[in-house]
């Protein structure tokens, strides 16, 4: 079997006396999308942080690529911090980060910004920007890093539905590109069109990794089973 | 009663006439404040950035020890400053004792504490917002401190005006080392002192005044600049 993209080994993350994950164990291929589902304070985010390398597990180890280190990877969170300053100067800040030589940046910027539809704001300060907008920026520059990985929290959790729409094809644009996506919602209607698997997480441990079509058909453990009745009753 | 409104009458004379002693006063006294607020930025900002973000042993007992510098009386660092620029001191051979720059030193001491606690507190409250974000995007921790500095400009103006306006209207420091001597060290608060010692009570309110003014304006200034730019940056 190839080496997966990322190798979760009984990774444990305690936040003072609280474990917060517990033994997770988990192999993500590349190039699929997986979202990561699961009821409140499950771990989800925590679990993504982890796997970024925002936070340092308290036992066990992740691999990369079976070991060969870590791909360039980058992460958008459910509220985007635009740093003062114009949104194309955001973008170069990112790739002045990732060591682009600076004689490149501009263009590349500018390249990615037209592809997320912000060219004609790409002079604006980026925090005048409206959510939605400043939720595109966010991916553009995650995007213009060039990332085999793309984490995303919860994305489009404070975005109308049609910023929302336009995130979610974004997301499928860059994960066609060939970038492995790693994302967690609490939309049902969003995991279903977006991905690939399900990772599904309840108090700190993962009950099942399932493809997207075997999981709401019928999910393997009694937890998701629960979560899956409880949530769609509403929707 | 007739003291005080003779005083006043005499006071506004002297500013509209545009004295030149009074002048020459004023002049000095922003000369020496905002020399000692620029270096002090240099030192403070970076400080308070440096210990918002870094993550040191240390850190939280560093920051108690700023916040509490902010409170150092004036009138010790003037005497510790004094001490250290006597000519019995260990800086003596430099001859600086009564002369602005010995002001600058002094008021140097007394403000950078202020700059760097405010800022600390200002970088602090954003690096909350900002840093996972700056960490995912690979941000070493001077850069992230710099960037940071950069993104608060705005309400860092805050901490360097309360600096400033610490400086400016502060007595004790600058009048043992500057020594109020007239045309060469005496600024705006020594002047004050020492004119209603002697009684000549329209030159002090006059000079008093003035340094109201400054204060009020350069807050104004501060919030005009405040408001601009949120509505500007966000």
């Amino acid at each position: 079997m190839a080496d997966a993209l990322i190798t979760l080994d009984a990774l444990r993350y305690d936040a003072g006396d609280r474990t917060l994950i517990r033994d997770v164990s988990l192999r993500i291929e590349a190039g699929r999308r997986t979202l990561i589902l699961g009821p409140n304070g499950a771990g989800k985010s925590v679990l993504m942080r982890l796997m970024h390398g925002l936070i340092e597990p308290s036992a066990g180890r992740i691999l990369w690529n079976g070991g060969s280190g870590r791909p360039a990877q980058a992460m958008v969170f459910q509220r985007p911090v635009m740093l003062r300053r114009s949104v194309l100067d955001n973008v170069i800040y990112a790739l002045d980060l990732a060591g682009v030589p600076a004689a490149a940046r501009r263009a590349r910027a500018l390249d990615v910004l037209e592809r997320v539809g912000l060219s004609a704001l790409a002079d604006r300060p980026a925090r005048v920007l409206s959510g939605g907008e400043q939720q595109r920026a966010a991916l553009a520059r995650a995007w213009a890093l060039r990332p085999r990985v793309l984490f995303l929290d919860e994305p489009t959790a404070s975005l109308d539905p049609g910023a929302a729409a336009e995130v979610e094809r974004l997301i499928r644009v860059i994960a066609d590109e060939g970038c492995s996506i790693v994302m967690v919602t609490h939309h049902l209607g969003q995991a279903r069109r977006l991905a690939d698997d399900i990772v599904f997480i309840d108090a700190g441990r993962i009950t099942e990794h399932t493809p997207v079509d075997d999981f709401f058909a019928a999910p393997r453990s009694a937890e998701a089973g629960l979560y899956l009745r409880g949530e769609l009753s509403w929707t | 009663m007739s003291t005080l409104t003779e005083s006043f009458i005499t006071a506004g004379g002297l500013v509209l006439a545009g004295d030149p002693q009074l002048l020459g006063i004023v002049t000095l006294s922003l000369q020496v404040s905002l020399t000692a607020v620029f270096l002090a930025s240099c030192v403070g900002l970076p400080i308070g950035a440096a210990v918002a973000v870094g993550r040191f042993p240390g850190r939280k007992p560093l920051t108690v020890i700023l916040n509490g510098l902010m409170g150092l009386p004036p009138v010790v660092i003037g005497l510790l400053v004094y001490l250290l620029l006597s000519r019995a001191g260990p800086l003596g051979s430099f001859g600086l004792l009564f002369t602005p720059t010995a002001m600058v030193i002094a008021q140097v001491v007394l403000i950078t504490p202020i700059v760097a606690a405010l800022s600390r507190q200002i970088v602090a409250d954003a690096w909350r917002d900002y840093e996972e974000q700056l960490r995912s995007l690979g941000a070493s921790t001077p850069r992230a401190a710099f960037t940071l500095l950069v993104d608060t400009r705005f309400s860092l103006s805050t901490a360097v005006l309360a600096g400033l306006g610490r400086a400016v209207a502060e007595v004790g420091a600058v009048m043992i080392v500057g020594g109020n001597i007239d045309g060469v060290t005496r600024v705006m608060t020594t002047s004050i002192a020492l004119e209603t010692s002697k009684g000549d009570l329209p030159l002090a309110l006059a000079l008093g005044f003035i340094l109201i003014a400054i204060v009020l304006l350069l807050n104004a200034l501060a919030h005009a600049v405040r408001e601009w730019a949120v509505r500007r940056h966000g």
